[in-house]
């Protein structure tokens, strides 16, 4: 029987098991989502494309499936450029799909044309403009499976118009054989058994894992790698919650807001066992100062990222559940503590994460206080700025996919979308979006998004009045010149919340802190919490830009 | 160091466009670069003459196996092979220069594809320092126009 191309578009998208898409229509998207409207896709409606891009993403992030966004042609392609580039640095896997104009027009300056296949060439692993409707069902299997496999990434599908309205023939192909596409997952075993040999024999060994570990689901491996060989371990920001922040072995983030003894350990290693983690700048800090005794093993499933920044000495290519898995056999059971160890334990111990304990309301104290009543439970999602990286600080996790901020690109406006698909995909986990008052405006209008579609996100604006982080920096290094930084317009951000028909809570005092939040969870509706904090305090530690990463800032605590 | 990529790539629309990005994006430079078919139709190769040094030539090469369309890669780092450009040169001639040049295309074994009343036009195959050479020779009888096909290259023998 023939089918037309929005008919396949969306029983392809059931066959690769598609429950929920984000997005918004327009004048080219209509046969779509003429069909879309009987079909048992749950379609959320958003209020901005680079919502819905981001709530996707947010979706994938925490069920490990695969988030999908739809917009219409040009600005509503062009709305997803950002979320589209943000889950292309952090490696998430995502499905866009783009109405564009009708074959005939198209490089005509027709009415909301755009290349978005070209605008987006660098910001997707891949991405498709399908010309004729027989190919359609081919590249849908083909950009889910690409869009999952290897090194994780969005994929981009621009379907014109004429081709959603145009029958073919459907059947769903059952495999996909792309002959330029074959990720290898398995790691090369003589280079297994030389890593192994070489953690056998370091004095000062650290494990360094990142989101890799996490897509590979290889956080059980990592675990059990770490005890056995006694490995103290060290995560990035988008390793949060591969490896338990509460565990002797743990001593924190490594890198510009990593903890002293995770940076310190680093510096100091003979031997950085990397996982799924790229060496990143905000980690190395000042790469020629970087580790100088230490000898290099990176496991990563993307060789690009194996010495770019960093020279390796055992590079292993493959998937790092498969490989960890192997390597864990290969690796002497150790149970004594070393010199080593005993000297990390002084590090945690004389430098820990702290700050002012006094009575005022500070940003940290909040944290802790959402991870206290979360207990590893929920689901955090951060924006960007001093929000951030507190939260990276004083969130404690134990299970991956429960931490979900960006990584790469460094959105502000990420969060809070970000949440909306969390909530989505764990509708029984509470959610929370750790904001400031400026990334919460990026993206504000998706309250009612979580509105209209009953989705209670819970929203902790750390509201400072500032652009915090850039106001820090200012205050750092540019001699209080608070250029460009002053939030002096922020709304009443309750009123805000009342007017979407959400719940808004304003806390201004220390004390009144835990019960705001218990009261937040009960509501099941979407909560804006809004944490009047101490305006200009600062993140600590703190390695300057340009500086080695044990030139550590410590600040006042 | 100069070094010859020669990429096999999916022939469709777009895949020109993917790999001039991830040169530009990377701010790399593209000395010469050819593409045609294969002796398959659906698949064409590029030749790509970068410079660099063999950490970027590292990268390089897998950043083009990252693309979803790029089928192999190979360099000539350590492969014996030849490296073809076609060059046509437009230049200056009249009855008094135009036995000379003739003598010249003689020697290099260039050939003498048209003739007008005040020009030539050179065809000539080889390899680059050929080129060269025989361009520097030429160029003082006026060089008028030039155009190259970019290198390509191949595997000695049975690679
Ligand atoms: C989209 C975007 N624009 C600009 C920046 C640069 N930037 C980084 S942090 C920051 C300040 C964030 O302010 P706020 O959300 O209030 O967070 P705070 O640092 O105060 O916690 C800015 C402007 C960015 N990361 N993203
Ligand atoms: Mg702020």
């Amino acid at each position: 029987m023939k089918k037309t191309g929005a008919q396949i578009l969306i029983e392809s998208l059931l066959k690769e098991k598609v429950e929920v898409v984000f997005g918004i229509p327009g004048g080219v998207f209509l046969p779509t989502f003429d069909v879309l409207y009987d079909s048992p896709i749950r379609f959320i409606l958003t209020r901005h494309e680079q919502g819905a891009a981001h709530m996707a993403e947010g979706f994938s992030r925490a069920s490990g499936k695969v988030g999908v966004c739809f917009a219409t042609s040009g600005p509503g392609a062009t709305n997803l450029v950002t979320g589209l580039a943000n889950a292309n640095m952090d490696s998430i896997p995502m499905i866009a799909i783009t109405a564009q104009v009708a074959t005939n027009l198209i490089g005509n300056d027709a009415f909301q044309e755009a290349d978005i296949t070209g605008i987006t060439r660098p910001v997707t692993k891949h991405n498709y403009l399908v010309k004729d409707v027989r190919d359609l069902a081919r590249i849908v299997k083909e950009a889910f499976y690409i869009a999952q496999t290897g090194r994780p990434g969005p994929v981009l599908i621009d379907l014109p118009v004429d081709v959603q309205k145009a029958e073919c023939d459907f059947s769903y192909p059952a495999q996909v054989d792309i002959r330029s596409y074959r990720p290898n997952y398995q790691g090369h075993p003589g280079q297994i058994k030389k890593a192994a040999e070489m953690i056998n024999h370091a004095q000062k060994p650290v494990l360094y894992i990142g989101g890799g570990v996490i897509t590979s689901g290889a956080h059980k491996e990592i675990l059990a790698l770490a005890e056995k060989a006694q490995l103290p371990v060290i995560w990035t920001l988008m390793g949060i919650g591969a490896f338990p922040s509460v565990h002797d072995l743990s001593l924190g983030m490594v890198g510009m807001h990593g903890t002293y003894s995770a940076n310190h350990a680093t510096q100091k290693s003979d031997l950085i066992i990397a996982v799924g983690a790229r060496f990143d700048d905000r980690v190395t800090g000042r790469l020629d100062k970087f580790a100088p005794g230490a000898k290099v093993i990176h496991i990563d499933i993307d060789p690009t990222s194996i010495s770019k920044n960093i020279k390796v000495d055992v590079p292993i290519v493959g998937d790092a559940r498969v490989i960890v898995e192997e390597m864990v056999k290969y690796v002497a059971k150790k149970t004594k503590m070393t010199d080593w160890h005993k000297q990390i334990e002084i590090w945690k111990k004389d430098f820990p994460l702290t700050y002012k304990k006094d009575n005022k309301l500070r940003a940290q104290y909040v944290i802790e206080q959402i991870s206290e009543i979360t207990k590893g439970n929920g689901i955090i999602t951060t924006e960007v700025g001093q929000n951030q990286m507190w939260s990276t600080q004083f969130i404690n996790s134990k299970t991956p996919r429960t931490f979900i901020s960006s990584g790469g690109l460094g959105t502000m406006g990420y969060g809070f979308p970000a949440a909306i698909g969390a909530k989505v995909a764990c509708p029984d986990k509470v959610v929370f979006d750790i904001a400031g008052d400026g990334s919460i405006q990026m993206n504000i209008q998706e309250l009612a998004t979580a509105v209209q579609n009953k989705i209670p996100v819970k929203v902790a604006i750390l509201n400072n009045g500032y652009l915090g982080m850039v106001r820090q920096w200012q205050q750092l290094f540019y001699k209080k010149r608070y250029s460009g930084t002053v939030l002096s317009g922020n709304p009443d951000f309750v009123k805000v919340a009342e007017a979407y028909g959400a719940v808004g809570i304003r806390v201004e005092k220390k004390s009144d802190v835990k019960a705001a939040l218990q009261k937040a969870i009960k509501i099941d509706k979407p909560v804006f919490l809004d944490f009047r904090i101490e305006p200009e305090e600062n993140v600590f530690p703190m390695v300057p830009a340009g500086a080695a990463l044990d030139e550590i800032l410590q600040g006042v605590a | 160091m100069r070094h010859a990529i020669s990429v096999l790539v999916e022939n469709k629309a777009g895949v020109l466009a993917r790999i001039a990005n991830l040169f530009s994006a990377r701010g790399y430079n593209i000395d010469s670069l050819a593409v045609g078919e294969t002796e398959d139709p659906s698949i064409s190769r590029m030749t790509i003459i970068v410079r660099g040094d063999e950490r970027i030539l590292e990268q390089i090469e897998k950043q083009l196996n990252k693309l979803v369309d790029v089928i192999r890669v190979s360099d000539f780092l350590e492969t014996e092979h030849l490296e073809r450009d076609l060059t046509l040169i437009k230049v200056a001639a009249d009855k008094n220069t135009r036995l000379e040049i003739m003598q010249i295309v003689d020697i290099f074994r260039a050939k003498i594809v048209d003739v007008g009343s005040s020009s030539l036009i050179i065809e000539m195959t080889g390899n680059e320092e050929k080129i060269k050479a025989f361009v520097e020779i030429i160029r003082p009888f006026g060089i008028k126009e030039m155009v190259r096909t970019g290198v390509v290259a191949m595997a000695r023998g049975n690679k």
